[in-house]
């Protein structure tokens, strides 16, 4: 009896969890697949989709994407927007979060409520006045623009999730270095740094994937197709109206998804950790 | 603190202002602000002044041609609200948030308290399910976009292996479905698409919150007599109240606001039928040129995510408490 109902719920475990990873990853694997089609077996509807037909898999779509598309001129401006962000992230979150961990004394945990309400203000609600700001400063249609407004979402996000890991070093280390006879900025430099530098990593990783996720900017900003980057050039330069272009579409996707996704797969719990206010302490 | 200037001898002016600066350093007082300073002033100049802007323009008649501020009042307010399209709009974007948000509240749970069990090849699972979070939106999208194409769609070809769809079948005379084509089921793909992209985050978020679940305090109601149902309605539910809020709030502000889903699935289609305040403001303000009623569209998002933003601090607040 007890067996059974052992089997029983180990069997419920596994028909839950497997239904839910095949919805998941259901589009990135017809997407896998699709990127090593041949198009006289993709473009017919009576095939098995998700077989190979006559002809076995073939690469063809994917050096095509690489040869005759501007993927490569994407990847290398979204790779350059993510990289200067980043930069500018640090520049600006990092002293912030240590002010608001170390220096404000109780008016600092309200404005680190306040930056963070911030990261919730949606590029919806303000790419229409920012496409005036971006085109008065010249930068229109240029990646220098996004580099610009990027931080908008990485600054505030970033400045909280490090003001948590700045609070979690005790500060007897750098109060030590301040006897030691360093200037604070000195003590920061050598005893809070080093020990902050998983947080610091963290922000790097999720700066650089927030950015690369970045959408409404980049679609309203930016329309010349060699300043585009992925998340826009992919589907606006792409997808064409009456050229099937599927294979290489897919390919674009999954070369992009999937590294990205086994990287935030390791940081995910500082992200929530993050994300829930504290609400829940890893 | 006197700095490590251990030199013998008088000081040079050089030195005498380096000191002095280190020593103004020093003074918590002045290094607090000073290090917020450059943060703040981003933030004012590129989240609060374009906030300002974006209110003005509401209230102008600018346009893309002609970028001259002249006060017209309400008036942008008043036409949009007349205007069909922008109704359907607004309506959807809240059924869409709904709608998602309440699909992801019962998925993600049940989902979660799938993963507290230990089983082989969790990893696995835990990085299938994660996946369409970590893809950037306008990319998995396109991977939904051709999931439920027109002709090639393999989601028909299952039904149709099925003989559910085709001549002579449940689901019509057909040989497709016509996902994006027809307006009921192109709300449901985005729905789904949404509920989707979600759903990993609110399960992360809910998981973790699970696990935080001291094991003494489900021991207890055990050995108490407390069975599945009673240990998860009166136990576990009220302890994960506040975490669940967080989980479903976040996911609603990311469908509320979104205009990526909407842009690259349908691009507000068919006849306008699934646009959203996102992908409306964007096709008035952007491609139509209309700067002052586009703002006005993307406005109405504002109160809602005052409201959001209002219930996260309440919630902040209690989880300080306990």
């Amino acid at each position: 009896m007890n067996a059974a109902r052992y089997w029983g719920s180990r069997a419920s475990v596994y028909g839950v969890v497997s239904l839910f990873a095949l919805f998941s990853a259901f589009p990135f694997f017809w997407g896998l697949v699709t990127m090593f089609k041949r198009s006289q077996d993709l473009y017919n509807p009576r095939n098995n989709p998700f077989a190979f037909g006559a002809g076995g898999p073939t690469l063809e779509h994917v050096q095509l994407l690489f040869q005759e598309t501007k993927f490569v001129t994407f990847a290398v401006n979204s790779l350059f927007v993510g990289a200067v962000v980043v930069g500018i992230t640090l520049a600006l979150a990092l002293p912030a979060a240590y002010s608001l961990a170390r220096l404000a004394g109780r008016w600092g945990e309200g404005l680190g409520i306040t930056i963070f309400l911030v990261y919730l203000v949606p590029p919806t609600l303000l790419f229409i006045p920012l496409s005036r700001v971006v085109a008065d400063l010249g930068l229109q249609d240029s990646r220098w623009s996004l580099v610009l407004v990027y931080p908008t979402f990485t600054v505030p996000f970033c400045t909280w999730l490090l003001m948590g890991f700045l609070k979690s070093i005790p500060r007897d280390i750098e109060e030590q270095a301040l006897i030691d006879g360093y200037s604070r900025v000195g003590a920061v430099v050598r005893t809070v740094l080093p020990l902050a530098l998983p947080g610091i990593l963290t922000v790097v990783i999720f700066s650089f994937t927030l950015t690369l996720h970045e959408f409404v900017y980049a679609l309203a900003f930016v329309s010349t197709s060699s300043e585009k980057t992925i998340s826009v050039g992919v589907p606006t330069e792409l997808v064409r109206g009456d050229v099937l272009f599927w294979q290489s579409l897919m390919a674009a996707a999954m070369i992009v998804a999937i590294p990205v996704a086994l990287v935030y797969n390791l940081f995910l719990d500082r992200f929530v950790a993050g994300l829930t206010l504290g609400a829940v302490k890893g | 603190m006197a700095g490590q200037v251990t030199r013998a001898g008088p000081l040079t002016l050089g030195d005498r202002i380096a000191l002095q600066f280190r020593y103004l350093l020093d003074r918590e007082a002045l290094l607090g602000p000073l290090l917020l300073l450059p943060a703040v002033v981003y933030i004012v100049a590129l989240v609060g002044f374009p906030f300002v802007l974006a209110l003005a323009y509401s209230l102008s008649d600018v346009t893309a041609g002609d970028q001259s501020l002249d006060f017209v009042g309400f008036r942008n307010f008043t036409d949009i609200v007349h205007d069909p399209i922008f109704r359907r709009a607004l309506r959807n974007t809240f059924v869409f948030a709904f709608a998602s948000q309440a699909l992801v509240l019962v998925l993600a749970n049940v989902l979660a308290l799938a993963l507290m069990a230990e089983f082989r090849g969790k990893w696995l699972v835990r990085l299938l399910v994660l996946l369409p979070w970590a893809t950037p939106a306008a990319l998995s999208t396109i991977a939904w976009l051709w999931l439920l194409d027109s002709v090639f769609s393999p989601i028909d070809w299952l039904f149709r292996q099925a003989h559910l769809l085709g001549p002579g079948t449940p689901l019509g005379p057909n040989n497709n479905m016509y996902w994006l084509g027809r307006p009921e089921l192109a709300m449901l793909s985005v729905i789904v698409v949404h509920a989707w992209r979600i759903l990993p985050l609110a399960t992360v978020i809910v998981l973790a919150g699970l696990t935080s679940i001291p094991q003494d305090i489900k021991d207890a109601a055990a050995v108490d007599g407390a069975g599945f149902w009673r240990l998860f309605l009166q136990i576990i539910t009220p302890l994960m109240f506040p975490v669940v809020a967080v989980a479903v709030l976040f996911g609603f502000i990311f469908t509320f606001t979104d205009l990526a889903v909407v842009y690259v699935l349908t691009r507000g289609g068919p006849i306008n039928n699934t646009q959203v305040l996102g992908s409306w403001a964007f096709i008035k303000g952007i491609q139509g040129g209309d700067l002052a009623q586009g703002a006005a569209v993307a406005l109405f998002l504002f109160p809602v995510l005052l409201g959001v933003a209002v219930l996260m601090l309440r919630l902040a607040r209690r989880a300080e408490v306990t």
